[in-house]
C-alpha cells in the first residue's frame, strides 16, 4: 500500500507543478494586464448575442485571435486586424478564441462588415452572399410571416433563397447575434502590444 | 511582473531537473523496481512462454503443470469473476456511447460539405451536433471503456478479488446520468462554451462523483494486494485515476478564469485529457496485453518506469501548444513547445518496449484479434505522439493551426491509438468474464477491416486537405472562398472514412450484444481470426 500511495502522491505532485506553471502563473500575469481604454464592455443585447454564439457553436469554425504578422502574415493581409493582446479579452467569459478557421477569423468582423442587414442576410442563408459557402443557414433565428408588422426587421434574400410568398423577419435572437457580430471591433490601438511587433524589414 | 515570472520559471525548471535527477538516482539504486524480474509479475508461476490468448495454435492452453500452478490459474479466474458486474456495466455503457457518438460524428461530417443538411431545427445545427459527438466519444466511449478495462485489470494485477465493486457499478450509473444530462444540455444550447468543457459545470459534479466512486475499489483492492511488486500497468492506471478528477475539477471551476487566462486553462485541461487520462490508460493496457498474449515479459522494465515518470513530467505541460501565436505570454507557449518536444523521450521508451517485445512474434498478428488491435494501437501511439511533437514546433504549427490537419491528428490519437487498444482489450476481456467465446470470428475480421480502412481514409484526406488549407491561409493572395472550395474533397473523404468506421462500430456492437446473449458455439475454442482447430467439414 505504501508503494501504491507513493506513486499516486508523486503523480499528483507533478500535476501540481504543471498547474503552477500553466494555470496559476499565467493567470497572475494576465490578470495584471492593462485593459485597453477603448475597449467597451458588452451591452446586455450584445451579451445575449454572445450566448447565442456559444449555444450554436460558432466557435467550432471561427477563431477570434489574429496572429502577429511577423509570424503568420496572412492574418494581417486578409484584413483580420492587428495581433490581439490579453487585455482585448477582459470582458470575455468564457473565452472564444477558437481553434478552427473553416470560416474566417471574426476578431474584427464588426469593423470589416459593419452592416446589420448584411449580417442578418448572411445568418439567414450564407449562400445569399457567398454562393459556395459551407456555413449552415440558421432559419430558426428568423420568422416567416405573411406581412411584416410595424417595427419588424425584414431581411430580403435574393432569388432563389427568398420565400415564394410573405416575408422573412429577424427574431430578437437574430438581432442580438448580429449586434454581437458588430461589437467585434478591436481596431483601437493596443497599448500593451510589444514594440518589436512593428514590421521589420 | 516579468522578473517575478522569470524567477518562478527558473525555480520550476530547477525543480523539474532535481526531480529528474532524483528519479534517475532512485532507478539506478533500485528504489523503485526489482529490475527485470518485476516485468514477470503479471505471469503466474510457470506461465511464461504460454500465451493467454492463445494466439499460438500449436501450443495447448496453459492450465498449469503442477497443483501450485493450477491453483494460481484458478485464482486468476476468481479475480476475473470478481470484477464481472462492474466491468460489464462500464463496458456496455461505453459501447452504447460509441454508437451514439459515431452517428453524431457522421452527421457532423456530412454537414461540413452539405451545409443545408438538417438545418431547420436548432437542436441539430452543426455547432451543437459537433460537441455532442466529441463529448459522447470522449467521456462516453473512451473514458467509460477505459475505466471498465482498468476495473478488469486491477484485480488481475493485484492478484486478488476486486473489493468494493458495487461502488464502481453505482459510479457507472451516475456517470451515465451525467452524460445524458450533459449531452441534452448541449443540444438545448446550454453549453459552457469551451472545447472539451462544454458540459455545464453543475452537471460536471456528477462526473467527479462517479469517478471518485471508482477510486474506492481501486484503493480497497490495492490494500488487499497479493503481489510484491506493482507492475507498470498499475502505475499508469493509478496515476490516471488520480489525475483526471484533479484536472476536471480545476478546469470546470465556474467564474474563475476570464478571457485569455481562460484559454490557457481550457487547453491545459484539454490536452491533459489526452495526455494524463486516456494516454496512460491506453499505454497501460498495451503494457499488459502485449506480453500476456505473447507469453514473454516486456524487454526492459527499467525503461518502462523512466517512460512513466517522464510522461508525467512532460505531458502535463504541453497544453499551451494549442495557442501558438495566440494572445498569451510568449514564455508560456515556449514552455509548452519545449515539453512537447521532450515528450519524444517517454514515447520512444514506450515504443522500444512495445515494439521490441513484439520482435520476432509478428506472425501472431494473423491469429489474435486482441494482439492485432492492441499492437496497431501501440504503433499509432508512437506515430501520433511523434507527429504531435512536430506539430508543436512554431514553423509547422503556423501552417497546421486552425486547419483540418489538427482534426486528423486528434483522430490518429483518440481513435487509431486509443480506440484500437480498447477494442483489443474488449475482445480479450469479454470471454473471460462471461465464460463464453465471441460467436463469429468473421465479424471480428469485418470490424477490423472496416475501422482500419475507415480511419486510413479519414486520416489521409484530412491531413492532405488540412496541410493545403494551412499553406493557403498564410498567403492572402488566395481568396478565402477558394480555400473553402479547395478543402471540399477532403471533407467528403472524411465522410466516407467516418461512414466505414461507424459501420465497423455497428458490427462490433452487434457482436458484443450477441455474446451477451450467448449466441454461437460458446466455449469450445477461442475465437481467433483463423480457426485454432480445423473446422469440421460440413
Amino acid at each position: 500500500m505504501k508503494r501504491a500511495l507513493a506513486i499516486m502522491v508523486g503523480a499528483a505532485l507533478i500535476l501540481l507543478l504543471a498547474t503552477l506553471t500553466l494555470v496559476v502563473m499565467p493567470y497572475l500575469q494576465m490578470s495584471a494586464e492593462q485593459i485597453p481604454p477603448d475597449l467597451k464592455p458588452y451591452t446586455e443585447k450584445q451579451q445575449r448575442g454572445r450566448q447565442l454564439y456559444i449555444a450554436n457553436g460558432c466557435v467550432y469554425c471561427h477563431s477570434q485571435q489574429p496572429r502577429d504578422p511577423s509570424f503568420a502574415p496572412g492574418d494581417r493581409d486578409r484584413g483580420w486586424g492587428r495581433p490581439s493582446v490579453p487585455g482585448d479579452y477582459a470582458y470575455d467569459q468564457p473565452h472564444l478564441l477558437g481553434t478552427m478557421r473553416t470560416g474566417p477569423d471574426l476578431f474584427n468582423v464588426g469593423a470589416r462588415l459593419p452592416s446589420i442587414d448584411w449580417q442578418l442576410l448572411h445568418l439567414y442563408n450564407p449562400r445569399t452572399v457567398h454562393e459556395d459557402s459551407i456555413m449552415p443557414s440558421y432559419p430558426f433565428l428568423f420568422r416567416h410571416v405573411e406581412e411584416a408588422a410595424e417595427g419588424d426587421k425584414v431581411v430580403y434574400p435574393r432569388e432563389p433563397y427568398a420565400p415564394e410568398s410573405g416575408q422573412i423577419v429577424a427574431t430578437e435572437d437574430a438581432l442580438a447575434l448580429a449586434e454581437y457580430m458588430l461589437a467585434l471591433d478591436h481596431t483601437y490601438p493596443a497599448p500593451t502590444l510589444p514594440k518589436s511587433d512593428e514590421p521589420k524589414e | 511582473m516579468t522578473p517575478t515570472i522569470a524567477i518562478l520559471l527558473i525555480i520550476t525548471f530547477l525543480l523539474s531537473t532535481v526531480g529528474l535527477l532524483l528519479l534517475i538516482w532512485s532507478i539506478a539504486n533500485n528504489q523503485f523496481s526489482y529490475g527485470q524480474s518485476a516485468a514477470r509479475t503479471i505471469f503466474s508461476p510457470g506461465e511464461e512462454g504460454h500465451s493467454e490468448d492463445p494466439a499460438l495454435a500449436d501450443k495447448p492452453d496453459f492450465t498449469g503443470d503442477t497443483s501450485a500452478q493450477a491453483s494460481a490459474i484458478k485464482a486468476r479466474w476468481t479475480a476475473d469473476q470478481s470484477s464481472r458486474t462492474a466491468v460489464l456495466t462500464w463496458l456496455s455503457s461505453a459501447v452504447f456511447w460509441l454508437i451514439l457518438g459515431s452517428f453524431f460524428g457522421l452527421v457532423t461530417s456530412l454537414k461540413m460539405h452539405l451545409p443545408e443538411f438538417l438545418v431547420s431545427s436548432e437542436f441539430l445545427t452543426f455547432g451543437r451536433v459537433r460537441p455532442v459527438h466529441l463529448n459522447a466519444v470522449t467521456y462516453g466511449w473512451a473514458s467509460m471503456a477505459g475505466i471498465g478495462v482498468a476495473l478488469f485489470l486491477i484485480p488481475r494485477l493485484f492478484k486478488t478479488a476486486l473489493a468494493g465493486g458495487k461502488y464502481a457499478v453505482s459510479g457507472a450509473f451516475i456517470w451515465n446520468i451525467g452524460l445524458v444530462l450533459g449531452l441534452v444540455a448541449i443540444t438545448l444550447g446550454y453549453s459552457d462554451g469551451e472545447e472539451w468543457l462544454e458540459f455545464p459545470w453543475q452537471i460536471d459534479i456528477l462526473f467527479v462523483f462517479g469517478g471518485a466512486l471508482c477510486a474506492i475499489p481501486l484503493l480497497l483492492t490495492a490494500a488487499n494486494r497479493q503481489v510484491e511488486h506493482l507492475y507498470v500497468t498499475s502505475w499508469y492506471l493509478m496515476a490516471a485515476l488520480v489525475w483526471f478528477p484533479i484536472l476536471f475539477l480545476i478546469a470546470n471551476l465556474p467564474f474563475t478564469f476570464p478571457g485569455a487566462s481562460g484559454a490557457t486553462v481550457n487547453w491545459w485541461f484539454a490536452h491533459n485529457v489526452l495526455g494524463l487520462w486516456v494516454t496512460p490508460i491506453g499505454i497501460g493496457i498495451a503494457y499488459y496485453m502485449i506480453p500476456k498474449i505473447l507469453g514473454r515479459p516486456i524487454i526492459s522494465y527499467q525503461l518502462s518506469l523512466i517512460g512513466f515518470w517522464s510522461l508525467a513530467l512532460f505531458y502535463s505541460q504541453v497544453g499551451i501548444h494549442h495557442l501558438v501565436g495566440g494572445p498569451i505570454p510568449t514564455w508560456l507557449v515556449t514552455l509548452s513547445i519545449v515539453h512537447s518536444v521532450m515528450m519524444s523521450i517517454p514515447v520512444i521508451t514506450v515504443a522500444i518496449n512495445h515494439h521490441g517485445t513484439m520482435m520476432g512474434n509478428f506472425k501472431r498478428l494473423k491469429d489474435s484479434p486482441t494482439l492485432r488491435f492492441v499492437w496497431i494501437g501501440a504503433l499509432m501511439y508512437t506515430a501520433s505522439s511523434l507527429q504531435g511533437s512536430m506539430e508543436a514546433l512554431r514553423s509547422i504549427n503556423v501552417i497546421t493551426h486552425f486547419t483540418h490537419y489538427t482534426v486528423a491528428h486528434a483522430h490518429l490519437g483518440m481513435y487509431a491509438f486509443l480506440s484500437f487498444i480498447l477494442f483489443g482489450a474488449v475482445y480479450f476481456i469479454m470471454p473471460r468474464l462471461t465464460n463464453w467465446e465471441w460467436p463469429w470470428r468473421r465479424l471480428i475480421s469485418l470490424h477490423f477491416w472496416l475501422v482500419s480502412i475507415g480511419i486510413l481514409i479519414y486520416f489521409v484526406s484530412l491531413t492532405v486537405g488540412g496541410w493545403l488549407q494551412g499553406t493557403a491561409l498564410l498567403d492572402a493572395e488566395m481568396p478565402f472562398m477558394d480555400i473553402v472550395r479547395m478543402t471540399l474533397p477532403a471533407l467528403e473523404g472524411r465522410t466516407i472514412g467516418g461512414a466505414l468506421m461507424t459501420l465497423g462500430h455497428i458490427v462490433f456492437a452487434f457482436h458484443f450484444v450477441a455474446l451477451l446473449m450467448r449466441r454461437g458455439a460458446g466455449n469450445e475454442q477461442p475465437t481467433l481470426f483463423r480457426p485454432a482447430v480445423k473446422e469440421p467439414t460440413q
